[in-house]
């Protein structure tokens, strides 16, 4: 690899894990040091490497650095505390610099952790969101903006914001209790969802840096099921589901970048692994006695790698969606038990029971009635899809009801 | 929002004991209409089913066992759901399958003191 494609892939990889393995080394409060000492260790990279190039073992070598930088920094301290302010008590003498642990070991226990502390229920989430993207992904600041659509002066007060109230709750970097695990976990997979769904859903035009969102959010719920402690069923669960979304991930959009259908997706272009990754980790999700909303999602997700519409596929669907809804409502939820209804009991009483949602701030509701209409009143079909594309924030979107009008 | 406990009662004895495909149809019957409930945001508690034998305590403690299998009207289950009022609480309470078996659903909204 060459040096402009190898810096920024090690930043990708390592810059988290420096962050992680430093910050749980300092404790929280001291994450800025720990952000400033990785940023800066891929600098001197740059630099160095730019005029004597690459080390033969790269990653070996930023760590090396990252170690020298944390000790540098950590003797300046020392000096500091002893000499400026001995009436203080010294919080850096307890901390060696030569027990800094860069082990791979030692890594995932440090990223595991940060994990637990970012995706912390005193902070919003997307605060979570940002932090994690920030601290366990290696997003620039301006991916964040793009992902969020907003500027950079906007993420750059939130996340100051959610590390202050970090700081102030004195959160650790540990493993919660196991008492706690269940709770806190929860917390965590939200935040991977919405990780995930932020980059399958995004309004932003960057694909790439949209499956990079999908992919982020699968790699640290895969972290998860790594681990023993967090090897737990609704883990299983949502990387399934991760899985399932993410192999029609090709098949979704076009050159253009234009959003295709599903029913009107080429098959071909499903990735075939990512369907068998699905089912296996939805089998390992299948212990213990708990039904998380992730198994209903998951096995809804299942049913759709299947391309045929039988009755027993959507009869399927729209009951895993009934028990969905039970568990935790959701409007999109609601959207699309309507349409698995319409598929496996009748066009006729979906309508009736969209009619009932009355969820009139949603372009999807009018595309779905629009949907049921057509065939049985073509006028009221094309006045919800003319509501709907009245109502519909991107041109992606636009697109697609336009078609189905012309279709009318 | 106000809650409205819904009492499903029936006649044991005039109730369907049909073929297995007739018991599914029934059972996904009630799943469609409490899940139209829920994904309308209103239901509450999805409550339980009960099974026809139970007992009652009177007041001198004496016990019998529940005449349920006799009297037409007995208690087979209920749920809670959320809605303004009790017209929108008729109006959920029209679609429940228990109708289609010459049962009835008795409304009575939820003390709130």
């Amino acid at each position: 690899m060459e040096e402009q494609e190898l810096i920024p892939h090690l930043f990708r990889t390592e810059y988290r894990k420096i962050v992680s393995v430093l910050s749980r080394h300092f404790g929280f409060d001291q994450i800025e040091t720990a952000v400033d000492i990785a940023s800066d260790t891929f600098l001197t990279a740059s630099e160095i490497w730019g005029l004597n190039g690459i080390p033969p073992n790269p990653t070996a070598w930023l760590y090396a650095v990252a170690k020298n930088k944390a000790k540098n920094h950590l003797h300046r301290n020392l000096i500091y505390e002893n000499k400026i302010v001995p009436e203080l008590q010294n919080t850096y003498s307890e901390i060696h610099p030569d027990e800094i642990d860069l082990s791979p070991q030692n890594i995932n226990d440090s990223q595991l952790q940060m994990m637990f502390a970012i995706c912390h229920p005193s902070i919003s989430t997307e605060a979570q969101i940002g932090l994690s993207l920030r601290i366990l992904c290696g997003f620039g600041i301006e991916e964040i903006a793009d992902a969020f659509l907003t500027n950079k002066e906007t993420i750059n007060k939130r996340l100051f914001r959610a590390k202050e109230k970090l700081r102030l709750e004195k959160i650790t970097i540990e493993l919660p209790h196991l008492s706690e695990l269940d709770d806190r976990l929860e917390t965590v997979l939200r935040t991977i969802y919405l990780l995930f769904n932020e980059g399958y859903y995004s309004l932003s035009q960057n694909q790439t840096l949209r499956k990079d969102l999908c992919l982020e959010a699968m790699r640290l719920c895969y972290m998860l099921v790594e681990n023993k402690s967090t090897n737990k069923p609704q883990v299983n669960a949502l990387l399934s589901l991760m899985c399932f979304h993410a192999s029609r991930f090709e098949a979704r959009v076009d050159k253009n970048g234009e959003l295709i259908l599903y029913e009107d997706q080429d098959i071909s272009l499903w990735d075939s692994d990512l369907i068998r990754k699905g089912e296996y980790f939805l089998n390992c999700s299948a212990s213990g006695n708990k039904i998380s909303k992730y198994h209903m999602e998951a096995a809804i997700a299942y049913w759709h790698t299947q391309k045929n519409d039988t009755i027993e596929k959507w009869e399927n669907i729209l009951q895993l969606y009934n028990q969905l809804l039970q568990i935790e409502y959701s409007p999109v939820a609601a959207l699309n038990r309507t349409y698995a209804l319409s598929k496996a009991n009748s066009k006729e009483e979906a309508i009736v029971e969209a009619i009932k949602l009355n969820l009139t701030d949603y372009p999807f509701y009018f595309t779905l009635l629009g949907e049921l209409y057509t065939g049985i009143d073509t006028k009221k079909a094309n006045q919800n899809f003319q509501k709907a594309l009245a109502l519909a924030k991107t041109h992606m979107d636009k697109n697609a009801i336009q078609k189905k009008i012309e279709k009318l | 929002m106000k809650e409205f406990l819904l009492i499903f009662r029936a006649d044991y004895k005039t109730m369907p004991k049909g073929s297995p495909e007739e018991m599914q149809a029934m059972t996904k019957r009630w799943m469609d209409w409490i899940g139209g409930i829920a994904a309308q945001n209103k239901l509450l508690n999805i409550g339980n089913r009960l099974i026809s034998e139970g007992r009652v305590v009177k007041a001198n403690k004496s016990v019998t066992d529940g005449p349920y299998m006799e009297i037409k009207e007995s208690v087979v289950g209920y749920l809670i759901i959320k809605v303004e009022s009790y017209d929108k609480a008729i109006e959920i309470a029209k679609g429940c399958p228990i109708l289609n078996i010459d049962g009835n659903v008795e409304i009575r909204e939820v003390s709130q003191l």
